[in-house]
């Protein structure tokens, strides 16, 4: 009987080491473990051995029954890891095949570079600020230091309704600086977008209307080192870490002193390059300290508040940002440009 | 303004590089747009003397020259100009040398004889008459030159002899002799036969083409040697007698020297951007100050001194009335008698050009040149033309009428001011001069006018008349009324250094209202404390002092003081312009950058701008990209998108002054501005295109003084990529589910005339419509352009901010499992899938939890005239497990409803 058992154990450990599919598999089960298969008839044949046989001989079987499990299941989860690598096999496809289309919107990229100029300015604490295009020349250019018979005024210049130049399209964002002084509490942090109006017939660099985004604080001790440590942050973000900026004097009428910022040409360096028509440096900006005139006007008294204002094209700004060519691009909207962003 | 710097060094000596002191310039307020070398195309070119010349052994018409251009030996240079003889000083182009235009100019052989360079005419050279007078050149016509238009049938015989008559007195003549005569002129020596008289003659003449053995016709009667059109000859027929030739130079100059010096060419100008509150660097002596702060280094302007004398007493010659006074703050005048008009010298004219001013003779070019030096316009009218000695500035009467220097007549109003005497008004005030006072030929007595006018006055008027000028441009920013009294004597001066006149004794100077000197406090502390610096109060006055603003006090002070601001600065007028004149010397880079402190603001967006952002990443979500259009549109807009002639909506604002017709209203939709977008891609034979816009319509009727209600409409717009009306709808379904819209339903539209009426529906938020949408009219398609469908959503920003719902609050997740039944319903074609579903919702008993349309079926085994209408019905109880009847008794209900209100029964 002992040899019999061994005799089971060594035929069915190698039956099911070599075993190909699961059917195979079962068959071998039922062979030799099954009600009627092999060591059940050996176990069977317990009942003739002496007693003191019957102990030894039935932790033997017992051992080869558990051995012949034990491979069962070894040669059953090695069939099953062998099917599912089969099956991953089959599944296999040409990874190469262009993905399912997902059709998705894109922002326009004067509105992008609108939204990081914006991000700037919250971190700020800058209240963003939404006012009227039909405008009236009182706020558009009387209550910004421009009188009567400045240059801007012209009906060559800016867009009129009527015949007294009451009510105009504004022809820039700084109207807002009057609205925000005449609405809102000090200290103020306003950031003004918008869209404005001038009378320049269309081309590469310019176009009847465009938008600029207007930044004013007013507040006790507000230093022009201030304007100049904010717009140089401003250049960086837009332009990235180390743009080289300049400050040069300028006029505004609603500014005093006013300036305009450059940012170094980023094609040549500043040695002077078509792009920048030989100077070196690209003009980004105007800004400048708020006219104590203006604040007077405002009913802000000038001895106990000071301010700073700026005013940037987004349009030029876009251009630079992007490396657009032609400023012309933005308001065509052809799909083919709108998904470059 | 352009600049001259050898006319600044006249008074400022600095000497950079034009790209230093552009850079410095700009960076103290004056920005330069650009300096030109004006000889730096021109190099190599050189003076060269003619030793001799020979005919080209070769050609019939081309010499050969042997030149001293300096060097040990003479070069040879071939031309084909005639208009030069031996002895001449002519600008010789040497081998290697280069000329404007990018001309580069090399030795080789012209017919076979070797040519080492060239010599230049004025225009290759970049000049012409107007800088150089003398360089006009007058040919004669040469009669062995001559080509007959038809070969058989000659005007003057190719074999034609001394002596043989042309026409009338006009004969043919041999050049014996040439000599140089004063002027420029020539002398020849003619020989000719004639049958009674002389047969030789002396004969002076302009036309410098002439050489021994030339045969000229000769005017006997006149005495003068022929030109093209004494002869009535067309150039062809003397192709090589032309009114052009080489610059023969009347410089004091010698072989070898550097042609560009002796030209003027070696002056470089800077083009300066001037902002409107400074009109005093409209001059050179403005920008000598301010080149002189600059680069911190003294200044030399020069004292105009006239010594006078000229016949006559000026009060007895000349007397001036300003009856409109309040227009005239200052009226400087002085008489200059007995001019002599002539080209003012090399030296002014190169001043004048190098300014962009064209020279036309010694008045008018001193009146120019004296606007370019003090910024103060001057005119000059010819004394004979002032009736009665009397010179009355005055307002024209209305409807009065003077026509000025460039010809034309204008009819005035009380709006201008004139120049008049006691009869007419011979000048526009600061505009321009009067035809009937211009200097001529003949002037002989001429009146200076440097005078200070009204800048508001002389704006409307030039406006009104669209004539701006030089002189009304610089008038209406303001000018310094200090500046007329050294402006005419500057003018006097220079005709005494000119011989261009006698000038009277004596100045007519009025003075109405001048300004008193003015003082402002200045703060250094204050100052410092506005600039975010810390500069030495004794260095802020050492910056002040370089713009002529100084203290009266001894020494610089250590705090605040008075300061006087000079006359010609207007714009200083309080502290923040003085911390402008600090800063700008300082140097605006060399103040600190720093942040803001101070109070913290709370910033950030409003609920309208978070909505609008919102609403942005919603349609890119969908697939739409963002558009930017023009908020003005062209009238017919409204008739492309099929609008009524009555439509109220047509009301827009109109632009008084509008670029164009396309750009003269602004919209009060903004579906013509979606539609030409999307045509433009559709025409760029773009397959597909999703787009969307928020922007603004202007209506009127605003109660803010008349302003617009600037209303934001949200805009889609698409065609192709598997666009149809439930595309585009679920598009709106979900910006509006996307804003948790309450309550949204549809309901057909066909009351939009520019929308297909079977394909266009409001979209509600509870009672209110939200926006309209649908499949563009195909009629309104067409008008721009595309034969395709174009499909667009127009929904109202402010409907959308109040369907907005609030924030989401979290329901729990079901725990109970749902049951799902689909249903099937025949019902009539016209009952809409809204209706079935509204019927099913209302038959429901509290268990269906969703509805879904599944199909929709037409066809022969349903019957003519109706529909098969699907849905998926979710039902579930939140507190148990629904069991089959209970779903069965709900479906029971709901089939019920939808037979009762639609009749529609289960298929």
């Amino acid at each position: 009987m002992k040899e019999q058992l061994a005799k089971i154990r060594a035929e069915a450990l190698s039956a099911f080491e070599s075993v190909r599919d699961s059917a195979a598999l079962d068959e071998l089960r039922v062979k030799y473990l099954g009600k009627k298969g092999e060591l059940t008839a050996v176990l069977k044949q317990m009942g003739r051995l002496s007693a003191e046989e019957r102990p030894a001989m039935g932790q033997l079987a017992n051992e080869v029954r558990a051995a012949l499990e034990g491979a069962l299941d070894a040669a059953s989860e090695k069939l099953e890891a062998a099917a599912l690598e089969m099956k991953l096999r089959a599944e296999t496809v040409d990874v190469t095949i262009p993905g399912r289309q997902v059709q998705v919107g894109h922002r326009h990229p004067m509105n992008t570079a609108l939204e990081e100029i914006k991000e700037i300015f919250i971190g700020m604490g800058f209240t963003i600020l939404d006012g009227p295009e039909v405008e009236l020349a009182e706020l558009n250019f009387d209550r910004l230091n421009a009188e009567e018979g400045h240059p801007s005024r012209d009906w060559s210049d800016t867009f009129y309704f009527d015949e007294d130049s009451r009510v105009m399209l504004r022809s820039q964002t700084s109207p807002m600086q009057v609205r925000a002084m005449d609405s809102m509490e000090l200290p103020i942090r306003i950031l003004a977008p918008g869209r404005v109006y001038r009378k320049d017939e269309v081309d590469a660099t310019h176009s009847p209307m465009f938008h600029q985004v207007e930044g004013m604080v007013i507040d006790r001790n507000v230093t022009m080192a201030d304007l100049k440590g904010t717009l140089n942050l401003l250049a960086e973000e837009l332009f990235g870490k180390g743009t080289v900026t300049r400050f040069r004097p300028h006029h505004f009428p609603f500014t005093e002193p006013s300036c305009e910022m450059d940012v170094q040409c980023h094609k040549c360096g500043g040695k002077g390059c078509p792009t920048c028509k030989g100077e070196g440096w690209i003009e980004l900006l105007g800004a400048g300290m708020i006219h104590p005139r203006v604040l007077e006007m405002a009913g802000i008294d000038p001895d106990q508040w000071s301010g700073w204002a700026f005013g940037i094209g987004l349009e030029r700004t876009a251009l630079r940002r992007f490396k657009i060519a032609d400023m012309r691009l933005i308001f065509e909207n052809d799909i083919r440009f709108l998904e470059q962003f | 303004m352009n600049l001259s710097r050898k006319w600044l060094n006249e008074f400022v000596k600095i000497d950079v590089s034009d790209r230093e002191f552009a850079e410095a310039m700009t960076l103290s307020g004056s920005k330069v747009e650009g300096t030109t070398d004006l000889g730096a195309e021109i190099s190599n070119v050189v003076v060269g003397r003619i030793l001799s010349m020979e005919r080209h052994p070769d050609s019939d018409h081309m010499w050969v020259c042997q030149l001293d251009v300096g060097q040990d030996e003479p070069v040879q240079i071939v031309t084909g100009a005639w208009n030069i003889h031996e002895g001449d000083l002519v600008p010789v182009a040497l081998h290697n040398s280069t000329l404007p235009g990018g001309k580069k100019i090399t030795k080789g052989k012209l017919r076979g004889v070797m040519s080492n360079g060239m010599l230049c005419s004025l225009s290759e050279l970049g000049l012409d008459e107007r800088d150089f007078p003398y360089g006009v050149i007058t040919a004669a016509a040469l009669l062995n030159d001559y080509k007959p238009i038809d070969p058989a049938k000659p005007s003057i015989p190719a074999d034609v002899q001394p002596g043989h008559k042309i026409f009338g007195p006009v004969v043919a003549a041999k050049v014996k002799e040439v000599n140089a005569a004063e002027n420029g002129a020539w002398a020849c020596t003619l020989s000719y036969a004639e049958q009674d008289g002389p047969t030789a003659a002396i004969v002076k003449t302009p036309c410098q083409n002439i050489h021994v053995g030339d045969m000229v016709a000769y005017d006997t009667k006149t005495g003068a040697i022929c030109t093209l059109a004494d002869l009535h000859a067309e150039q062809k027929e003397f192709p090589h007698c032309i009114n052009d030739g080489i610059f023969v130079l009347q410089e004091d100059c010698k072989p070898g020297d550097d042609i560009k010096p002796v030209t003027g060419l070696d002056d470089h100008v800077v083009e300066f951007e001037i902002t409107p509150n400074r009109p005093d660097c409209l001059s050179v002596i403005g920008l000598v100050r301010e080149v002189s702060a600059t680069f911190d280094v003294p200044y030399n302007l020069h004292e105009p001194v006239v010594r006078g004398g000229g016949p006559g007493v000026l009060p007895e010659l000349l007397d001036v009335e300003t009856p409109a006074s309040d227009l005239v703050p200052r009226y400087t005048a002085r008489m200059v008698r007995n001019v002599k008009i002539a080209p003012s010298p090399k030296w002014m004219r190169e001043r004048l050009r190098a300014m962009g001013i064209r020279p036309i003779n010694n008045i008018v070019d001193i009146t120019n040149y004296v606007m370019l030096e003090y910024g103060q316009p001057m005119h000059a009218f010819d004394y004979r033309y002032v009736n009665g000695g009397k010179i009355i500035v005055r307002r024209a009467e209305e409807g009065e009428k003077l026509t000025t220097l460039d010809g034309k007549e204008h009819t005035l109003t009380a709006n201008h001011l004139v120049i008049a005497d006691e009869g007419r008004a011979v000048g526009l005030a600061g505009i321009m001069g009067g035809l009937n006072s211009e200097i001529v030929a003949d002037t002989v007595d001429v009146v200076f006018e440097s005078a200070c006018f009204d800048g508001t006055c002389i704006r409307k008027g030039a406006l009104a008349l669209g004539m701006r000028t030089e002189a009304s441009a610089k008038f209406e920013k303001g000018l310094d009324p200090m500046n007329t009294l050294p402006a005419v004597n500057r003018a006097c001066e220079l005709v005494e250094l000119l011989g261009a006149g006698e000038v009277v004794d004596g100045v007519i100077d009025i003075l109405n209202n001048v300004p008193q000197p003015w003082t402002v406090t200045m703060d250094p502390e204050r100052v410092n404390a506005l600039l975010g610096t810390d500069i030495d109060p004794v260095d802020m006055y050492c910056l002040l002092e370089r713009v002529n603003i100084l203290t009266k006090e001894k020494d610089f002070p250590n705090g605040p003081a008075e300061v006087v601001i000079p006359s010609w600065r207007g714009d200083v007028r309080r502290l923040a312009d003085l911390a402008e004149e600090v800063a700008r010397f300082h140097g605006y880079n060399n103040i600190p950058n720093t942040l803001m402190r101070g109070q913290t603001t709370q910033g950030g967006y409003s609920p309208v701008q978070k909505l609008e952002n919102k609403l942005g990443e919603l349609c890119r979500t969908c697939g739409y990209s963002e558009i930017i259009t023009y908020s003005f549109i062209s009238p017919t807009a409204y008739d492309k998108i099929l609008w009524g002639r009555e439509d109220f909506h047509r009301k827009s604002f109109k632009i008084l002054n509008p670029l164009g017709e396309d750009t003269s209203i602004m919209r009060t939709t903004t579906l013509p501005s979606m539609l030409e977008v999307l045509a433009r891609n559709y025409n760029n034979r773009n397959k597909s295109a999703w787009l969307y816009e928020l922007g603004r319509i202007y209506m009127p009727g605003g109660e803010d003084h008349g302003l617009a209600i600037e209303a934001k409409i949200l805009t889609l717009g698409a065609y192709g990529s598997g666009m149809d009306f439930f595309t585009m709808k679920g598009a709106v379904e979900a910006l509006m589910k996307g804003i948790r819209a309450k309550d949204v339903s549809f309901e057909a539209c066909t009351e939009d005339a520019s929308y297909h009426p079977g394909r266009c529906a409001y979209v509600y938020s509870g009672s209110d419509i939200v926006g309209v949408f649908g499949q563009v009219h195909p009629q309104a398609a067409k008008n721009f352009g595309v034969d395709g469908e174009l499909y667009c959503a127009e929904l109202s920003f402010d409907e959308l901010l109040i369907a907005h719902g609030p924030d989401p609050e979290y329901v729990p997740l079901p725990k109970f499992p749902a049951v799902t039944r689909d249903i099937a319903v025949v019902c009539g074609e016209d009952v809409t899938v809204g209706a079935l579903e509204s019927a099913i919702r209302k038959g429901a008993k509290g268990l269906l939890k969703d509805v879904t349309l599944f199909d929709i079926y037409r066809g022969k085994n349903i019957g003519e005239g109706k529909k098969s209408v699907a849905f998926s019905l979710t039902l579930r109880a939140d507190d148990r497990s629904l069991t089959g009847e209970e779903a069965d008794e709900d479906v029971k209900s709901i089939l019920e409803a939808l037979e009762k209100d639609c009749g529609a029964v289960l298929r």
